[in-house]
């Protein structure tokens, strides 16, 4: 996917001006903040189990080599292999390779956000393959050829008309006159297709929420059961994970999912929870015959040891973007590739540098509603300042926004001028402003008088009035 | 048995946009300090908190500003601040900012200790239960990011404005989604921005209350200059007007009335 992120203003222009996408998100997003905080609400170690998370990310961060050897270890112990990757090109070839090892035509799919950062599905049709992705979002969308615009929801952009219309333009030879009204439908319908495919499938493709080193196993949680078909049905399992979602032990394990569920869709529990460990063993009544595990690193461990180490900590849960007035504004694809919201907005400069995403961590009012709420204590408004940083230094921002701020620098380090400039910026604004108390246009304020008016000043400063105050005071006291 | 303690000694951290816009709020928060016991200085050394150039990247020049800050402020008892943000800057972000300064961050971590957002400032560390003001209205409060998410102002506000004669308060849903202000995010992505405070202002009129609060200057001239320019009739004022009484100033966007200063 070719980014478009450096042109989130006119993306973002695109969106608000887009009617039935403000439609959908006047709704969606408040639905997941309540799920979520009455979720919070019911467990009273909720806020225990962030720090928990949090301290448990940081240890294994720490040990990444450690535990990430481990798993392999104990993959290759039952069986499975391990193919560690640099890059993205490394891992598309890994799968392909695989694929084509086995004679793979049908590649079934489960909701994967590395799969969508390394770009597989073109890749895999670039080279003759079909892959078909299981997950209900996931299908819609990749009908429609878009992006997900969520990463927990990727159809969160569509209404239950735009899928409808999509269901009809693909599955033609279903009768015309079918009625397809409800979610209901519409679910049984992808279902019926869907069934069809994972027979035929040669490989599947899973993501992976979580890795335990101790045992080995890769774990998914989904809500629709298509992510268990995907890696049981097909002669060859492959799960596509980044190297920062191991964590040591089983007990890790269930302390991430405790906190998944909920921040993210305000579930106790996911409806499936699928711990896979390996190929088929011998009496085993199902599973693959094969086990591959694709170990992304991707950018990731450039991060290891710098100021945005944290944000490897996340688990994909999406509740910062839930929470986020800017997401909720304009919706996940302004932002212009795979990571939208405030995730995105630290994770796409690492991942596309700050010269192609610098405009995602300018764009937040650092309202510190998605730090809140993230379940691995992630601070990213902080985190998306240490970009605005990298900017700065690498002098990548606006030239006027510069030069404003170096003039506006120079007096605030010089309090006699500071207050002189700004007497007389009361004293002209308030004159001006008097009769009618504020502006509807005012020079080089146009960004915010085309949508607001200004409100005029009283017209002196308070060090001025109280300067004068205590000057009085001291003359009455003599 | 009289309190022999002596006053505690505040100073002022007045803000730029209460010094420039609405000298009101400096003046209400003197009032409120006072009435509460405290003796308040206002050192004429003070300029910006620094929090423009600290969110532009720009560290060099927050560092200098928080330098500065620090020495203005030092000596007295607590430091207070009309605005959630610029206090949160001080609070939050000085003591980071200046960790990796040896001469500098133990006076970075002793100014952070030592200063308050205005109404937490009150009910927290003063006690303050009730201002004993008066004002006749149905009000809304909005809780301003920093404030409610670094300093921890939700109930306090409440509490006072709930002993306010006359007052009644509505509350605002969404009170804690931001208002689209953010600084210089209103001016880099106005569209969003106006989105954002377009939401806020439909949810202030669903209130059907007649006057919005809230406790820093640069959310309130954001709501203010966006529902003038719907034509709302909805008086905008800082907090602590209302609690201090002081409420003779028109409200922020209306005008001047003549044979005023």
């Amino acid at each position: 996917m070719q980014p478009t992120t450096h042109a989130f203003p006119e993306n973002a222009r695109k969106a608000l001006s887009d009617e039935r996408l403000q439609k959908v998100l006047a709704i969606a997003p408040a639905g997941f903040v309540n799920r979520r905080k009455q979720a919070a609400d019911r467990l009273p170690e909720f806020e225990a189990l962030r720090d928990q998370g949090r301290d448990l990310k940081n240890h294994v961060l720490a040990n990444l080599d450690t535990y990430l050897e481990a798993f392999e270890g104990k993959v290759t112990e039952q069986g499975g292999h391990v193919h560690w990757c640099r890059t993205d090109q490394e891992a598309r070839d890994a799968i392909l390779g695989i694929c084509r090892k086995v004679g793979a035509k049908t590649v079934t799919k489960g909701k994967s956000m590395i799969s969508e950062e390394i770009g597989i599905n073109d890749y895999l049709e670039a080279n003759g393959l079909t892959p078909i992705e299981t997950d209900l979002g996931e299908y819609i969308i990749q009908l429609r050829r878009e992006p997900p615009s969520h990463i927990i929801a990727p159809a969160f952009h569509l209404s239950k008309a735009d899928v409808e219309g999509t269901f009809r333009q693909a599955h033609t030879d279903l009768p015309a006159d079918r009625v397809l009204d409800e979610p209901k439908v519409l679910i049984a319908e992808a279902r019926q297709v869907l069934r069809r495919k994972f027979q035929q499938a040669d490989v599947g493709i899973t993501g992976a929420n979580i890795m335990v080193a101790e045992t080995g196993s890769t774990v998914i949680v989904t809500n629709e059961g298509n992510g268990d078909l995907t890696q049981i049905l097909p002669r060859v399992h492959v799960v596509i994970a980044t190297i920062d979602k191991v964590v040591p032990t089983l007990e890790d394990a269930a302390l991430v999912l405790r906190l998944l569920a909920r921040s993210a869709t305000g579930q106790e529990t996911s409806a499936y929870t699928t711990f896979s460990t390996g190929p088929r063993r011998p009496g085993d009544l199902d599973g693959p015959e094969e086990f591959h595990v694709v170990l992304l690193d991707n950018g990731r461990s450039a991060l290891l040891g710098t100021e945005f180490q944290d944000v490897l900590r996340c688990i994909r849960c999406g509740a910062c973007m839930n929470h986020c007035p800017v997401y909720g504004s304009v919706g996940g694809h302004a932002y212009g590739w795979v990571y939208p919201g405030p995730i995105g907005s630290v994770m796409q400069p690492a991942l596309l540098g700050v010269k192609e995403a610098g405009h995602l961590p300018n764009a937040s009012t650092f309202c510190g509603r998605c730090e809140a709420v993230c379940p691995m204590r992630i601070p990213l408004p902080k985190m998306m300042r240490h970009w605005r940083e990298k900017e700065f230094e690498q002098n990548l921002q606006p030239a006027t926004m510069r030069r404003g701020l170096a003039l506006w620098g120079w007096f605030a380090r010089r309090p006699a001028l500071y207050h002189a400039a700004a007497r007389m910026a009361a004293r002209a604004l308030g004159m001006l402003g008097r009769g009618k108390g504020r502006f509807a246009r005012l020079p080089l304020a146009q960004g915010w008088t085309q949508h607001r008016d200004m409100p005029a000043p009283e017209g002196r400063t308070f060090q001025q009035m109280w300067a004068e105050k205590k000057a009085a005071e001291k003359k009455g006291t003599r | 048995m009289a309190d022999t303690r002596p006053a505690p000694r505040v100073g002022l951290f007045v803000t730029c946009l209460v010094d420039v816009y609405r000298p009101t709020v400096g003046f209400a928060a003197v009032k409120l300090l006072e009435d509460a016991g405290c003796t308040v200085e206002v050192p004429a050394s003070q300029t910006c908190c620094g929090q423009p150039a600290f969110n532009a990247g720009d560290r060099a020049t927050a560092r200098d500003l928080a330098r500065s800050t620090i020495a203005a402020f030092e000596g007295f008892d607590h430091v207070v601040v009309p605005s959630g943000s610029c206090a949160g800057q001080i609070r939050k972000h000085y003591p980071e900012l200046l960790a990796d300064d040896p001469a500098w961050a133990a006076r970075a971590r002793h100014l952070s200790a030592r200063t308050h957002e205005l109404v937490s400032f009150l009910t927290d560390v003063l006690g303050v239960t009730d201002t004993g003001a008066r004002y006749d209205g149905t009000i809304t409060y909005h809780d301003s990011c920093s404030g409610l998410r670094e300093m921890g102002v939700k109930e306090q506000p409440r509490r006072l404005l709930a002993k306010v004669e006359g007052l009644t308060l509505n509350e605002l849903p969404g009170a804690e989604v931001c208002c689209g202000f953010g600084g210089t995010f209103c001016v880099k992505y106005p569209d969003i921005s106006n989105r954002m405070v377009e939401a806020k202002t439909a949810d202030i009129k669903e209130t059907k209350a007649d006057t919005l609060l809230a406790g820093d200057m640069g959310c309130l001239l954001n709501m203010a200059g966006k529902l003038k320019r719907e034509g709302s009739a909805v008086r905008v004022r800082h907090v602590a007007e209302v609690l201090a009484g002081v409420t003779d100033t028109p409200p922020i966007g209306e005008p001047i009335k003549s044979g005023r200063a």
